[in-house]
């Protein structure tokens, strides 16, 4: 990635790069643009995610939400298309510098994705995945480690009794809330979530939501969602989203009830142009 | 089967109209043709080895003659004809008898009738006169009997003790013999217990009386076993038969291959397929992970992969000239020239053997394996591998603890196929280290176990020796039916052991099995 500005990426917009500078930020982006071969999916994208709340990116399907969720942890990386400029910063570090590793990142930026993806395991295995691949631990550390990590995503109830069953008995509710267990047992400090809802019932959405609230209290999380009220009902912050570019970031309850631009409005209120 | 079955209960098949009358018939039609094939191995073969009473014809012209009706014809115009096997080869008209139908004027089954099974050459069948001992004591009537069946069993206790001795110890001294050498005490002793039992198998004759009246004497040492099938009952014969079946599956072959069981081929036809196995699996995986996983999926790539596809279709024959060049002779004449140059001119592994034999079997179902454990793997969701690489993984753990345990099922597949080709091919294996007659099995207990390098025997090559290479067709055929019977069971038990495999695999990993 060079540091001279790639000629397929469109001149930076005026507008569309709303400098909003909320408390302190776990992660800062700063002119990110990405694309896959000659389609543009990002263009310069500047925000920056506060420490310890919900940010929420919305907007129209095909806007790049989940392409900007994957930068942040680098699974861009496996796709030899990609071409991305502009930098990203965890904890003020960019997380592209050569002397950060990527496992090493993956495992401080959790990633939990839109269809439920468990491993073809036991439920504990899922579980104890990250942790193995740490080398040794022991036993006991392993045993406690999952345990808290499943109370942590509100399954150890209900899968306490039957941790050698497969994951895949589970059902579709359970098994996303096994994934985020999985994530938060290599001890994340951000959690991404892409769409993480939008394949579960009402009931299972709500324990995911329950979820997210009270995860807050340790953890910086991002989530994409296509439901305006999810949104609004969990997020801290909002950025809404529209071709590849951040077309508006602020509080949530200020941009849903007092948005600054006409776009995100309509966006909100269901009037698409 | 499932087609004609719906269509008598008068449902449709899936699907309506001709077309699936003909697609449910047509499936109706193959499984007849497996099920009429497997019966007629199994009828054949494992008739062979039961002990069928014997018939004693008398035609109308006074003629008389004993042996087991085999099977009848109808001769062009009117009648039927009648073959008898009536065993006695050193009578002029013996060992097969064809009898027109119409000239026999009675048919008994005496139950002094007996038929001796020899070493070698075929049975007799006849009247027991008597015998002589070792000792040279002549005994006749009933009790000729009993003291020949005492001498048949103390016979097969000195052949056993004669052959272990030979196994356990003379072989592997001799083959660890370096050239020049001398004879070791130990060897000496045991030529001298060689001789001895020799010595002691020796002496005693029986007589026998054929149908036609003609006096048949032979050697005590060259017989197998009697038996008076006429008086034996269902009973005794099943368990005669299953002595004869387990023999069969148990001993060596004797009399070029005439005689005797098969165990060396089993061994021989199982043990390769393992070594192929154990060869084909890591290469085809890894190849497979190349293409699928690592390789940059562009032009190159798909050209390679079109090309191992059509790899899967070339003739075996064309595998086997290559082992030949490229292994026998390439490789296993430098293996030679660099570490076995002491016994040269004589091949270690510059000749026919089961390492190169296994070797082209695996380069043979190369193609299999890949194209299986490639498409397991392009069924794995990405999902799957960004989870994986999401919690902090490498590629390669991604690899070995996620995408690899979900592919094994397609690897089994690829296996099962692979050992449903191999264990069946005999014309490459003819090129590079089949044997018709090798009863040293490959794995002993001497230095280094299992012997690469020696020539092994297989149940494929097995059925055509013995069908096309004994003089007798007739009396050949039904051992080549129980030998093909037992071919397609060993496959059989491969390919089971494979897909309980599979399946113990998918239900441990909670994965839902295909239909
Ligand atoms: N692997 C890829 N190769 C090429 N183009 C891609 C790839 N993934 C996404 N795109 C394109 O990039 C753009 C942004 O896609 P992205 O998946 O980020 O959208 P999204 O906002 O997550 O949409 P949705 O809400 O439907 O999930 C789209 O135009 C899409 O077609
Ligand atoms: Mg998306």
């Amino acid at each position: 990635m060079s540091a001279t500005r790639d000629p397929r990426f469109a001149p930076r917009l005026a507008g569309a790069c709303i400098d909003f500078a909320p408390e302190a930020s776990c992660l800062e982006i700063q002119g990110l643009s990405l694309a896959y071969g000659d389609t543009p999916a990002l263009e310069a994208l500047s925000l920056r995610v506060p420490r310890h709340r919900v940010t929420a990116f919305i907007g129209p399907s095909g806007c790049g939400k989940s392409t900007l969720l994957r930068a942040l942890n680098r699974l861009h990386d496996l796709n030899e298309e990609v071409v991305r400029e502009g930098r990203i910063l965890l904890d003020g570090q960019d997380i592209h510098a050569p002397e950060v590793s990527v496992a090493e990142l993956r495992r401080r930026v959790g990633m939990v994705f839109q269809a439920p993806n468990p491993f073809p395991m036991s439920i504990y295995d899922n579980v104890a995945f990250g942790l193995r691949l740490q080398g040794r631990v022991s036993k006991r550390k392993r045993d406690d480690t999952v345990e808290w990590a499943l109370r942590s995503a509100a399954l150890w109830h209900e899968v306490k009794d039957r941790l050698q069953a497969s994951a895949w008995s589970l059902s579709g509710g359970q098994q996303q809330r096994l994934v985020i267990a999985r994530t938060l047992a290599v001890g994340p400090e951000v959690l991404l979530l892409d769409e993480p809802a939008s394949a579960l019932d009402p009931i299972s959405t709500l324990k995911i939501e329950e979820l997210i609230r009270n995860l807050k209290s340790t953890l910086t999380l991002v989530l994409v969602t296509h439901n305006m009220q999810q949104a609004a009902r969990v997020s801290d912050y909002t950025a809404f989203l529209q071709g590849g570019e951040l077309v508006e970031y602020g509080p949530t309850d200020t941009l849903f009830t007092n948005p600054r631009l006409r776009r995100t409005e309509n966006y909100i209120t269901g009037r698409m142009a | 089967m499932i087609g004609v079955w719906h269509a008598w209960r008068g449902r449709t098949p899936r699907g309506e109209g001709p077309w699936a009358w003909l697609s449910a018939g047509s499936v109706a039609l193959s499984l007849l043709a497996l099920a009429a094939l497997l019966l007629l191995l199994t009828v054949r073969g494992l008739g062979h080895f039961w002990p069928a009473d014997v018939a004693l014809v008398t035609l109308a012209d006074g003629q008389q003659l004993a042996g087991v009706p085999v099977r009848e014809v109808a001769l062009p115009g009117d009648g039927r004809e009648r073959l008898y096997r009536t065993g006695n080869a050193e009578l002029e008209d013996g060992v097969w008898a064809w009898v027109p139908v119409a000239a026999i004027t009675e048919v008994e089954y005496p139950r002094e009738l007996v038929r001796v099974e020899r070493r070698r050459g075929d049975e007799m069948v006849g009247w027991l006169v008597g015998m002589t001992r070792e000792d040279g004591r002549w005994i006749e009537g009933a009790r000729a009997w009993t003291a020949l069946q005492e001498r048949l069993h103390v016979l097969q206790g000195l052949r056993e003790t004669r052959d272990r001795l030979r196994e356990t110890v003379i072989l592997p001294h001799v083959s660890e013999r370096e050239p020049g050498d001398g004879d070791t005490p130990e060897l000496t002793r045991a030529y001298a217990r060689l001789q001895e039992l020799q010595a002691a198998m020796e002496g005693g004759r029986l007589i026998l009386r054929a149908a036609g009246g003609e006096r048949l004497v032979v050697p005590l040492e060259a017989l197998q076993s009697a038996r008076r099938p006429n008086a034996m009952s269902a009973i005794d014969k099943l368990a005669d038969w299953s002595d004869a079946v387990w023999r069969f599956l148990t001993e060596g072959p004797r009399a070029a291959n005439t005689r005797g069981g098969v165990w060396p081929a089993i061994f021989g036809t199982v043990l390769m397929v393992i070594l192929m196995s154990v060869m084909v699996m890591p290469f085809g995986v890894l190849a497979a992970v190349y293409l699928n996983e690592v390789a940059h999926q562009g032009r190159v790539t798909r050209l390679v992969r079109i090309a191992v596809r059509n790899l899967a279709g070339v003739p075996s024959i064309v595998y086997g000239v290559f082992g030949l060049g490229v292994f026998v002779y390439g490789i296993g004449g430098t293996l030679d020239t660099w570490f076995f140059e002491e016994r040269l001119p004589s091949p270690t592994f510059g000749t026919g053997g089961l390492l190169w034999a296994s070797l082209t079997l695996a380069l043979l179902t190369l193609p299999v394996v890949i194209v299986a454990t490639e498409e397991g793997l392009a069924r794995i969701p990405d999902q799957q591998r960004e989870g994986a690489l999401a919690l902090g993984a490498t590629r390669l753990e991604m690899l070995s603890r996620v995408v690899l345990p979900m592919a094994t099922p397609a690897m089994l597949t690829g296996l099962i196929l692979a050992v449903a080709r191999a264990a069946g091919e005999v014309a490459p294996l003819m090129l590079v280290g089949v044997a018709k007659l090798a009863p040293q099995v490959p794995v002993d207990g001497h230095f280094p176990f299992l012997h690469l390098d020696r020539k092994f025997m297989h149940l494929g090559y097995h059925v055509y020796d013995v069908a096309l290479h004994s003089g007798d067709l007739q009396a050949a055929l039904p051992l080549a039916y129980a030998t093909a019977l037992l071919l397609v069971l060993v496959i059989l038990v491969l390919n089971l052991t494979a897909i309980f495999l599979r399946h113990y695999l998918r239900v441990r990993h909670g994965m839902p099995s295909p239909r």
